[in-house]
């Protein structure tokens, strides 16, 4: 069963997306949301972890909270789709299950 | 499909309301049906029909308000949370011998079963929160 | 009503915030709908679970005896993960003693606790139909 993992905290504020990341599993996704988005962005001390874990895992963020927080979306990681509501909501549809990282 | 949101956070203090509105709107536009909103912890306070922002800023409880009455959503208020919080009913401010209520129209008080049997009614359940 | 794989993920201190306190309320919730729940303790959710807690000191009420009722509910499958004790200098010794009784087994009495590794923990949450964060 494919899960979509949503995390909403900024990796250089709490460990919580580095937990999101160590319980996903392999054909899993992750959606950035909210505080998480900036974790997207290319050359930060969070990329590699990122990257490392698109080997196995799609990676997903939420475009409005990029935006929001000054982000252009050129500045993200290769491979990182950007999604809107309407795609945040089919994420949920296509995957079996949902777990949030609060 | 059929969804069940849970919203952990009040409104202004943290993103989870404004993200579940969107969230749920996008649902909504997409033909999925939204079984309940369940709102539990300080996420209570996005029924209040008492806040009053800036004119400038958004006023969630009136949105969330609106979009629940325009597709007869069930959005539920955890009543033991709402206890906690100071969210009352007409009913549960007058068991409590209170002298006033503050729930915005649109929502209901209800107990956390309501959550567990959102759960277990929808395909999906998605929470929002901090 | 038919059943799911429930599994309440705790990822936080008692006290700090009210998370752990209201999570427990719908945990104990749950148990009236007879669905397959577990519990993950996760991160500083392991702190929920810690014995000797005593709450004297910042006029809450201690809940952590609540934990112990949750074998009587028939919800005896606490997950606790061995990284996130190490990472905080704990181990099993020092959570509480948590049990249910085995109706099938001439109610023997048996600990709810499941130690599990990160790899394993991961490989439950895969499992589950609805989870709740708190």
């Amino acid at each position: 069963m494919a899960m979509l993992h949503i995390v909403n905290k900024s990796p250089f504020e709490k460990v919580t997306f580095d937990s999101c990341l160590g319980h996903a599993s392999a054909g899993d996704s992750i959606l950035m949301i909210e505080d998480a988005a900036v974790g997207a962005i290319d050359g930060t001390a969070f990329a590699d972890k990122l990257k490392a874990a698109m080997a196995d895992k799609s990676i997903y963020v939420l475009a409005g909270d990029l935006t929001a927080r000054g982000l252009s979306e050129d500045r993200i990681i290769d491979g990182i789709k950007t999604v809107d509501y309407a795609g945040f909501v089919d994420l949920t549809a296509d995957n079996e299950t949902t777990q949030s990282w609060l | 499909m059929k969804y069940t949101v849970m919203i952990n956070e009040g409104p202004y203090q943290h993103q989870s309301s404004d993200t579940a509105l969107q969230f749920v709107r996008a649902a909504l536009e997409k033909g999925h049906e939204i079984f309940r909103v369940f709102f539990y912890h300080d996420g209570v306070n996005n029924g209040t029909r008492l806040s009053v922002p800036p004119a400038d800023d958004r006023l969630l409880q009136k949105e969330w308000s609106e979009l629940g009455i325009k597709h007869g959503l069930d959005l539920v208020i955890c009543i033991a949370a709402a206890q906690r919080r100071g969210l009352m009913d007409e009913s549960e401010a007058k068991r409590q011998g209170l002298d006033a209520d503050n729930i915005i129209e649109g929502f209901r008080i209800s107990g956390l079963g309501q959550l567990i049997e959102g759960g277990i009614q929808s395909d999906r359940t998605i929470v929002f929160g901090d | 009503m038919s059943s799911k794989k429930f599994m309440f993920v705790n990822r936080k201190a008692p006290y700090g915030t009210v998370y752990a306190l209201e999570s427990l309320e719908v945990v104990l919730i749950s148990a009236a709908f007879d669905q397959d729940v577990s519990l993950a303790f996760i991160d500083d959710g392991v702190y929920q679970i810690t014995n000797g807690q005593d709450t004297t000191g910042i006029g809450q009420k201690n809940f952590s005896k609540a934990y112990k009722a949750l074998g009587d509910y028939d919800i005896s499958k606490l997950y606790v993960e061995k990284e996130s004790l190490a990472e905080r200098g704990l181990t099993q010794d020092d959570l509480m003693d948590l049990v249910w009784e085995d109706e099938d087994d001439d109610w023997a009495e048996k600990s709810s606790i499941i130690l599990v590794s990160r790899e394993e923990m991961a490989a439950v949450m895969a499992e589950q139909e609805v989870t709740l964060s708190f």
